[in-house]
């Protein structure tokens, strides 16, 4: 006796949301099985193996057919073959648009391109993701760029709207995505202290100041490059540490714009002079794709800039635009918060 | 010109890329109804056009607007080749054309193709004048109403009940036209769908002709099926209990301050537990009776009905009064010339309905079923399907005369079905003997139901289960005793019946779902050889299935079955028993006895001892059954009944019968001749198994209930959490060990197996209760066994629930046989419910309401605000005839849909599992959309009659037709269910809520 057809089908769609996580996670149905046996649920139920493998396939291929809809989740709401609950449509796709912090690490930076698929095998390998989890997230962040790269206006809106992502996680894909768009090299040695997180802040920071959508609102279809000639422009800084007298009215107002909003104030107050040539030399270079690629290396690299304190807290930041645009090039970099 | 149909089309989504070049498509819609044709511009490159179509107006009887579906095509447009077809809609126009449903089908259609499925949608606006006069609607029968509820539909009242109307017309199934071989699949699929879209049309044209032409306006109990008889053509017959309904006025009618109350009564007869024993009993009694001398039509009742009920009837079948009443004499020969003379003048005194207004049923005999074996032949004037007709007319002619020799002059939850396999055909008809009411079948009698529910001093719970037939002259030996209720009239020791539970009938403890399941291999054979086959082996499938239903009620330690629904499939090599049906323990039925297990050889020493251990088994087992549900019966002691118990043997309350196509009739009773009943002799290692079988039926895991009937006995208090759901299984069994016995097990395995899938699927719903469920079995091939299972699970509140049933099973059994007076709040409550209009003074609602025993459960919702539709878009769908919590508002017609899906390409889509999942998930789409379009939130009496899958995996390619209908209705929740979490905070404040109620 085997079972040749086996299918549950109701009126609402109802998830589960421990298998939900399980299929998410790439496990096939033979090791979910396996893991929910361990989990005792069998014992609660008085069920026997068999239900479980029978309940385990039925739910993996509701997931299976609302895949095709969580690429488009606008689609999930609209479409009317399923019946789900709002909050489990939230559900559904801001788990499916997750990602694992191990992963994006590896990816962030990377071309989306096929050639960086192929060695999703490898990441797998390293980060012990299984490889299905790993397309998954990595066709996700392909899914978004191709979708809003074109877009106009500002980045973490339009994935808002087409992809219904929460806030939190709608800024993560924005970074994500400019991260490939201008290929930031992220993967060095060098940099394997820094989380996620910090680029996410970068990536934020520089899209609300260096692209060329934050420069001009009219011009807002471009949130996703950086604005050459601001980089161009850059290239001025020089004078901040050429000139002696900008130099000492650049660290006055540092001084006076960080003063008591950092707590290694005296340190940066002492290297000032290391900090700020540093700083310049990063952002003076600044007009090559190579360069831009390499900006986070660079700017890490210089002992003396960021031995006080790590990024992203130090980060060559230009301020506020308009000021940057509108007033002499030596006006120092506005402090953070 | 008796009408004008309107369409407009206003836009599309989602639909799929047409053109691979530009990823978009270039769409277009054609309108299609009758011999008319409409098309819409070409919308260019847009996955979601916006068509904005004008009015697309048809002018057209109403023939054809009650037979013909609006024909919705979208197609790609395309320059050089033929434009492509994106998919069709089909839209049943018939809601629109009775006064009281639809005014308007508006809403977002999903786009079907039999090929690919769902691919987008259309946003389609319908609308019909009609400017005839009412005399022209009635050449055409439209406005007559139809209901698949097999009950009186909420917002209704029954004035008369007027009896059964069928009808059947056939044609030549497309599939089988010559022109099938050049077409493409997709064409021959749309051909049938059409097809069977305009017959079933013209089939409920036709039965609403009937149904005018004996004065009623609505059809319930509607059910219409389809016979894919192959080669020889396809037959759509439907059948259904005509009556004249009159719409409740608006329960607004009363005073705001009792509003609410009052639609609260209008719920109880279906939300509630019709078990009295969980009304609190204590301060309502003297309410009660106050209430009831409120009671403005007690002043012109003529008749006192509650004699009536008592007594036992004798039908005219020439048994002589053996058993007659002690009481009334007139009044009774007078009901009972009523009765016969109200059912005589029909062919068929049947009735689709299986719950009844209170006060309709007054005897149930017990069930009755025919079968017979027909062979099919090609049907060759579709206009005369006289074969046809006849075949059915023969069997009905067959339950008639077995409901006489119960000495019933009616039927009851009758229903019709057929099984084919090639060329045979088992037609099926069961349902249940019963004496009936007269008032509701008569004209004239208006206010009858509900001066005789009033005025009744006491309708008695038990009536019912009296029998009907005289004592002496029983048409099979029976076992009767006093009933241990009224202790007044002869009770039969079990009853067997089709029909829900009675509302009023006492049920101690709660009910399950029993099933009996049997194979038997059968030899191949052709035409006439193959039917005389089956025509022997069912008396022995028959008497076996009655046999198991019989043991496994007895090992639950019940005595009454209802919804029993008894299902013989026919394949190839086999045939297939199913029996399901609810077990109940009815106190007003003798306590079951237990079994008895003989040996045939009792010298050995160790086969005793192995005799003896199953005897404990299954005394253990029903030890724990009576447990698990509840069953705590008084000790009644056998002198007080007085019961002249003669040896105990089985009772069956079935008379059947099979007949083949010689049309010879055989009687086959079903007592088991001398031998006790109850004592299984294990002779042989047949009967070993049977025992066997018998202790392995798993009860389902705790915080889980099942029964196939509207609601469960035992339980009240229901959330408004719903869920229902169809899940479909087919093995394959190995070929090697096809024995009667292997067969056996591995259909019990499938069925167990499923039932337990289900309550682990389900469990985070628990408690809960598995209502209306419903067991199909098809044999689509040699070695394959599909099980198709539709039903709904409800959520309950377990705190109430063990409450009520604790606290209150003993106080009203202690009472059960002498007081009354709890009985009287059902016919209060009913009658408020029944006729709103009604003056009732405000006092009065007040009154009943604080009498009410079930204010805990009911009431539950009344204290949030009402807020209507807060989910938006969401659409129920339930097997049975309510929504728990919520009140019906409106019925916006009946929902009739047969789809067809085919795929080449059977692994790309997932298998057959995955094929025919996405396929049942678009036909529930569909549904929805269809309800939402009508305005309506909910399907209620959803029933998915068929779903016939084949499949062909070495050609990868796999078909399914599937064929649903119900009543799309509006409902209003009291409450909303937002959050299911907050139940329980919910169901704490309701009852306090309800206090403060009972004190202002």
């Amino acid at each position: 006796m085997t079972s040749e057809l086996d299918i549950f089908v109701g009126n609402t769609t109802l998830i589960d949301e421990d298998m939900y996580r399980l299929w998410l996670d790439g496990y096939l149905v033979t090791n979910a099985v396996a893991l929910r046996v361990r989990s005792g649920i069998l014992e609660q139920m008085g069920s026997t193996a068999a239900v479980l493998q029978s309940d385990t396939m039925d739910r993996y291929r509701t997931f299976h057919m609302l895949e095709r809809l969580l690429h488009a989740p606008p689609k999930l709401l609209h479409q009317l073959i399923f019946q789900i609950l709002p909050s489990r449509q939230a559900l559904l796709i801001e788990r499916y648009y997750a990602f694992d912090e191990a992963f994006v690490r590896e990816v962030l930076g990377k071309k989306l391109s096929k050639g960086t698929k192929k060695d999703l095998d490898d990441i797998s390998t390293i980060t012990g993701i299984t490889l299905k989890s790993c397309r998954r997230q990595f066709d996700n962040f392909k899914r978004v760029f191709k979708v809003v790269e074109e877009m106009r206006g500002s980045l973490v809106d339009n994935i808002q709207q087409h992809f219904l992502l929460s806030d939190q996680l709608a800024r993560d894909y924005a970074a994500i995505v400019f991260f490939a768009n201008n290929r930031f090299e992220t993967g060095k040695k060098k940099l394997q202290y820094l989380s996620f997180g910090d680029f996410a802040f970068s990536a934020e920071l520089m899209i609300q100041n260096w692209t060329l959508g934050a420069v001009d609102s009219q011009m807002d279809d471009m949130h996703m490059d950086l604005d050459k000639e601001f980089l161009q422009d850059l290239k001025e800084l020089k004078l901040l540490v050429a000139d002696k007298d900008l130099l000492d009215l650049h660290k006055s107002l540092v001084c006076t714009a960080l003063w008591g909003k950092l707590g290694v104030f005296s340190e940066m107050k002492a290297n000032f002079k290391n900090l700020s040539r540093g700083l310049v030399n990063v952002a003076t270079k600044l007009t090559h794709n190579k360069d831009v690629r390499d900006l986070f290396r660079r700017a890490v690299l210089p002992k003396s800039v960021f031995s006080v304190c790590p990024l992203p807290r130090w980060l060559p930041t230009p301020g506020p635009l308009g000021p940057l645009h509108g007033h002499p090039p030596w006006l120092p970099p506005a402090p953070l918060s | 010109m008796p009408g004008k149909l309107k369409v407009k089309i206003v836009a599309g989504r989602h639909l799929p890329v047409m053109d691979r070049a530009s990823d978009l498509t270039d769409a277009f819609v054609e309108v299609k109804f009758g011999n008319t044709t409409f098309k819409t511009d070409v919308y260019l490159k847009s996955l979601n056009p916006q068509w904005n179509s004008e009015w697309f107006k048809f002018e057209v009887d109403d023939e054809d607007l009650q037979d013909e579906p609006l024909q919705i095509t979208v197609l790609d447009h395309d320059t050089y080749s033929a434009n492509d077809a994106i998919g069709k809609v089909y839209i049943d126009i018939d809601p629109l054309l009775y006064s009281e449903a639809a005014t308007v089908i508006s809403g977002w259609f999903p786009i079907y193709d039999t090929i690919h499925g769902i691919r987008g949608e259309i946003n389609v606006v319908v609308k019909v004048d009609l400017f005839n006069d009412l005399n022209r609607f009635r050449q055409s029968s439209c406005g007559v109403k139809f209901f698949c509820t097999t009950s009186i539909p909420k917002c209704y009242r029954a004035v008369i009940i007027h009896g059964f109307v069928e009808e059947l017309v056939v044609n030549e199934d497309p599939e089988y036209q010559w022109i099938d071989r050049i077409r493409t699949p997709r064409a021959s699929n749309e051909a049938r769908q059409r097809l069977i879209s305009l017959m079933s049309g013209e089939l409920q044209r036709k039965i609403g002709l009937k149904v005018l032409e004996m004065r009623g306006n609505a059809v319930v109990g509607y059910l219409q099926c389809f016979d894919l008889e192959g080669e020889s053509g396809l037959v759509v017959r439907a059948i259904g209990t005509a009556c004249t309904l009159d719409k409740l006025s608006s329960p607004a009618a009363f005073l705001p301050a009792c509003n609410s109350p009052s639609k609260e009564m209008k719920e109880i007869p279906f939300n509630e537990d019709p078990n009295p024993n969980t009304h609190s009993s204590g301060p309502s009694t003297p309410l009660k009776n106050q209430t009831y001398s409120f009671s403005p039509s007690k002043s012109y009742s003529r008749q006192s009905s509650s004699s009536d009920t008592d007594l036992s009837l004798t039908p005219k079948t020439g048994m002589g009064s053996g058993s007659a009443g002690k009481e009334g004499g007139p009044f009774k020969a007078l009901l009972r010339q009523q009765t016969q003379s109200a059912l005589e003048q029909r062919e068929f005194p049947f009735f689709t309905l299986t719950a009844f207004p209170p006060g309709f049923l007054v005897h149930v005999g017990g069930v009755v079923s025919a079968r017979s074996v027909k062979l099919l032949d090609r049907i060759h004037n579709p206009d005369e399907p006289e074969t046809r007709d006849a075949w059915w007319a023969e069997i009905r002619q067959e339950i008639k005369s077995h409901a006489k020799a119960l000495g019933c002059h009616a039927v009851v939850g009758y229903s019709e079905s057929t099984s084919i396999c090639e060329e045979v055909c088992i037609l099926s008809a069961s349902g249940t003997a019963a004496v009936l009411n007269p008032r509701f079948l008569q004209d004239g009698t208006v206010e009858g139901c509900l001066e005789q529910r009033l005025e009744e001093n006491l309708p008695t719970r038990c009536g019912f289960c009296h029998i009907p037939y005289d004592e002496l002259n029983m048409p099979f030996p029976a076992h009767l005793t006093y009933c241990y209720n009224c202790r007044k009239q002869k009770v039969p020791d079990v009853l067997f019946t089709t029909i829900d539970l009675p509302t009023d009938a006492t049920v101690i403890g709660k009910g399950c779902l029993i099933q009996a399941r049997l194979c038997r291999l059968k030899k191949k054979a052709q035409a006439e050889a193959n039917a005389t086959a089956i025509s022997n082996l069912l008396p022995f499938m028959e008497y076996e299935v009655h046999t198991q239903l019989m043991n496994k009620l007895k090992l639950k330690g019940m005595n009454a079955l209802f919804g029993l629904r008894i299902q013989i499939t026919v394949g190839e090599n086999m045939l297939m028993g199913l029996a399901s049906a609810t077990g109940v323990y009815l106190a007003a039925l003798p306590t079951p006895g237990g079994i008895q297990i003989a040996g045939k050889t009792p010298n050995d020493g160790s086969y005793e001892q192995h005799i003896s251990h199953m005897q404990k088994k299954i005394n253990d087992t029903i030890a724990k059954n009576k447990e698990l549900y509840e069953i705590n019966p008084p000790e009644i002691s056998e002198e007080i009944i007085g019961s002249p118990i003669p040896e105990p043997r089985q009772r069956s309350r079935l008379l059947r019968s099979q007949s083949e196509s010689s049309d010879e009739v055989t009687e086959l009773d079903l007592s088991h001749g001398k031998k006790d009943a109850f004592v299984l002799e294990i002779d042989d290692t047949d009967a070993m198994e049977d025992v066997h079988s018998l202790l392995t039926d798993v009860p389902p895991p705790s915080g889980f209930y099942s029964c196939n009937t509207e609601i469960m006995p035992g339980i009240n208090n229901w959330t408004s959490e719903i869920q229902m759901f169809t899940s479909v299984r087919v093995i394959r069994l190995s070929s090697l060990n096809l024995t009667n016995q292997a067969l056996n097990k591995n259909f019990n395995d499938l069925c167990e197996n499923l039932l337990k899938s289900l309550y682990f699927k389900l469990r985070s719903m628990i408690p809960c209760c598995l209502c209306h469920v419903n067991f199909t079995v098809s044999l689509p091939e040699d070695e394959l066994i599909q099980v198709t299972v539709t039903a709904v699970a409800i959520t309950f509140d377990k705190n109430q629930a063990l409450q009520t049933t604790k606290t209150h099973v003993e106080k009203s059994l202690q009472r059960a046989s002498t007081d009354n007076e709890e009985l009287l709040q059902f016919p209060l409550e009913l009658c408020s419910d029944s006729l709103p209009s009604h003056p009732l003074p405000p006092a009065k609602a007040v009154t009943v309401e604080k009498a009410s025993p079930v204010g805990d459960g009911n009431f539950r919702n009344r204290s949030a605000p009402p807020c209507a539709n807060s989910t938006v878009g969401v659409v129920k769908m339930t097997p049975l005839s309510f929504i728990p919590g919520a009140k019906i508002t409106k019925y916006l017609g009946i929902i009739n849909m047969f789809f067809i899906r085919e795929t080449t390409s059977l692994r790309e889509e997932g298998g057959v599992s995955g094929f025919l999942h996405a396929f049942i998930a678009e036909v529930f789409a569909m549904v929805r959309a269809h309800v939402a379009a009508l305005g309506g939130n909910a399907v209620v009496s959803y029933i998915m009659k068929q779903c016939v899958f084949m499949e062909n995996p070495n050609k990868n390619q796999a078909q399914c037709l599937i064929n649903v209908s119900g009543d799309a209705v509006v409902f209003v929740r009291e409450s909303d269910l937002e959050v299911v979490s907050t139940q329980q905070p919910t169901a704490n404040c309701q009852s306090s809520c309800t206090e403060g109620e009972v004190t202002t």
